[in-house]
């Protein structure tokens, strides 16, 4: 009975509303946009931010990565004519790092080599990484075929060779490539595995495996390979000397990365005359893209927040105005009986109606636009309940604020003056 | 104040003890109603005649618990309801009267079904008992073909039929109409107050506001006020009706 009386109060705000189609449909557009806008951008922005945060993921969020760097003065002095570069980070740095720092549980150094391969008739310029089997743990990426780098690799120098699949794919590597020679520079590599790779970037830093087409034993690469690069350039020969051109490290515990990187910064510091390193530490950038993303949230919230807060006073502007129109009727009512309250629950309903509606309307919109988004530009959007759910309440707790004064109004009519004769 | 109050009776249904109506207006003051004691008995049919401004209208609302008295009492049904507040003056609007308007005031968005219904609606009727009811009513004032239509679609008096079957939805005791044949031609205020005349035989106490002295006829008694006081009574019926 009393459900009844609820259900018939609604179907008579629908009705009130259905007088006045044109009128209610613009008096919902305010409502519309402001939902519609919400829901867009929160999934809009919920997509890039899951996108950002999983690409941080990608790197390992408790690793921290150290890369060679020119410096500035290095760079100046390399234009020079048989000018030998030695910057970046050395052995000695790995097995300092490794050493002394308590909270790295491991370590994986990595030494970057450019050189001719060939794999049967197929030849190609490679980037090649000289690694531990550490790296395989820092950066875990599911094996396709074969096996990676282990252990015994090291212990017996054996010149064997991971490929990642983009170098697989470049040199037409199987399965069946596995157990085959693959010359890298003059010197042969049994292939003994292809693993998957991940591109992408996140942040400044690059995922580490994204230019990498094959790995080999680290001490190999420096027996075979050596330190030194020599690049031919317009000028003539520019050479250089990197040991390592990057430190991997897996800290023990999330809550000591940031200590962690600080004492590599002041261990490095006191052996680098000049910078010439670069400390990235993921887990800053997800926390700097976890507060990006709360400002976002902020932003958005108060755009949101002012659409709607428009609407509102739109709604709230037609109802005090169809309050002055139907004053007769009000009079009518509370003539006949009707209580105060029962006029403020009527007039707030058809309110509450109203911006439902308009709120549900916005949902639908809101709800094409990122699809729509997605489907042109292939950025990704994220529909949450939180972010159907939240709009649809906020409406509906528009039409409840944003009613209650005309509501109020139309309760404090005094029948007498209302059905005076006109 | 000479307070000649006489002892309320038993089948008094309205009696108004010393009432006043005052508004101030700046330093002055209006009294609408200024001292008057009266008593309706139940199923009479009283006709309230004066010049305009006189209070009539005044003592309708206050009949019709529309609004307060400043000094004096109310009697209704032998209670005193002078100072209830908003909330119970609504309560027996919605259960004891009925109203009729010089100007129907019908909501003309509604059907005459719905116009009907709406003292039902808000006494918690469910809709099929109320459009049971509507109809009942509508056929009672000679409208039984007209329940979809809309109050505009109506002549005058139709439209004060609609008014009157909606006053008497809640089947109250009293029906107060103010100068309900005002927006009629003549021959149409006769049919409507041989409507309320039938209506007062079946036992409704009637109070109705007029100018007119041959729509006044159809009352058992003439109330003539002036500048807010009773000027004079005159009646056809017995005393003890
Ligand atoms: N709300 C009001 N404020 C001030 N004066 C009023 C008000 N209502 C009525 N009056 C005054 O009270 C007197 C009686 O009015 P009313 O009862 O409407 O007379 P009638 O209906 O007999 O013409 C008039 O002088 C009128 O001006
Ligand atoms: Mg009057």
């Amino acid at each position: 009975m009393k459900q009844n009386r609820f259900v018939r109060n609604i179907l008579l705000g629908i009705e009130n509303l259905l007088l006045h189609k044109l009128r209610s449909f613009l008096t919902m557009l305010g409502v519309v946009f402001g939902v519609g806008s919400v829901v867009a951008m929160l999934s809009v922005g919920e997509g890039a931010s899951k996108e950002a945060l999983e690409q941080i993921r990608k790197l390992g969020s408790n690793n921290i990565i150290i890369s060679s760097i020119k410096s500035i003065d290095e760079e100046a002095a390399s234009t020079a004519h048989s000018h030998m570069s030695i910057y970046g980070l050395t052995y000695e740095d790995h097995d300092r790092i490794a050493g002394t720092i308590n909270t790295i549980k491991q370590t994986a150094p990595v030494k970057l080599i450019r050189k001719e391969a060939r794999l049967m008739s197929r030849a190609m310029e490679l980037r090649v990484v000289g690694t531990t089997p550490q790296w395989f743990e820092l950066v875990k990426r599911p094996v396709l075929a074969g096996r990676i780098l282990l252990d015994s690799d090291i212990r017996d120098k054996s010149a064997v060779t991971v490929l990642t699949e983009f170098g697989a794919r470049k040199l037409l590597a199987t399965e069946n490539t596995i157990g085959q020679p693959l010359r890298i520079g003059g010197d042969y590599f049994e292939v003994v595995g292809i693993i998957k790779s991940e591109s992408g970037q996140a942040g400044n830093i690059q995922i580490p495996d994204q230019q990498v087409d094959a790995y080999i034993p680290i001490d190999i690469a420096r027996k075979y390979f050596g330190d030194i690069v020599t690049r031919r350039t317009s000028g003539g020969r520019e050479r250089e000397l990197v040991e390592l051109h990057q430190i991997i490290i897996d800290v023990d515990n999330t809550d000591n990365v940031e200590s962690t990187a600080v004492a590599l910064e002041q261990l490095l510091n006191r052996f680098h005359k000049k910078k010439d390193y670069q400390i990235s530490v993921p887990l800053a950038l997800l926390k700097q893209a976890e507060a990006t993303k709360r400002t976002f949230n902020i932003v958005l919230g108060s755009i949101a927040g002012i659409s709607l807060l428009v609407g509102g006073i739109g709604i709230m502007n037609i109802m005090l105005a169809s309050v002055t129109e139907r004053t007769r009727e009000i009079g009518i009512r509370r003539a006949i009986g009707a209580k105060r309250k029962q006029i403020i629950v009527q007039f707030l309903i058809e309110t509450v109606v109203l911006s439902t509606l308009g709120g549900i309307v916005g949902l639908g919109v809101g709800v094409l636009i990122p699809m729509a988004i997605t489907y042109f530009t292939e950025m990704p959007t994220v529909l949450t309940l939180l972010g159907v759910l939240l709009p649809l309440l906020i409406s509906i707790s528009i039409g409840i604020i944003f009613g209650l004064y005309p509501a109020i109004n139309a309760a404090r009519v005094d029948p007498i003056v209302a059905l005076r004769h006109e | 104040m000479d307070n000649e109050s006489l002892p309320a009776r038993q089948n008094d249904i309205v009696r108004l003890e010393n009432a006043y109506k005052i508004y101030p207006m700046g330093a002055e003051q209006v009294n609408a109603l200024a001292g008057v004691t009266i008593s309706f008995k139940q199923g009479s049919f009283w006709a309230i005649m004066g010049p305009s401004g006189s209070g009539k209208s005044t003592m309708m609302n206050i009949i019709g618990c529309l609004d307060h008295l400043s000094k004096g009492h109310y009697i209704l049904q032998g209670h005193d309801v002078s100072n209830l507040d908003d909330n119970a003056l609504s309560d027996i609007r919605l259960k004891y009267l009925g109203f009729i308007f010089q100007s129907f005031n019908l909501i003309p968005q509604l059907t005459v079904q719905k116009n009907i219904e709406l003292p039902l609606y808000y006494l918690g009727w469910d809709a099929i008992e109320s459009a049971k009811r509507a109809k009942e009513l509508a056929a009672m004032v000679g409208l039984q073909g007209r329940l979809g239509h809309r109050p505009t679609e109506l002549s005058g008096g139709q439209m004060q039929r609609v008014a009157i079957a909606r006053a008497l939805a809640n089947d109250p005791q009293i029906l107060l109409a103010d100068e309900p044949t005002g927006n009629l031609d003549t021959a149409t205020g006769e049919q409507i107050l041989e409507l309320l005349a039938e209506l007062n035989r079946q036992g409704k106490t009637i109070i109705m506001v007029t100018h007119e002295s041959y729509i006044a006829a159809y009352a058992d008694k003439r109330l003539h006020m002036k500048d807010g006081v009773i000027d004079s009574i005159e009646g056809n019926g017995d005393e003890a009706k």
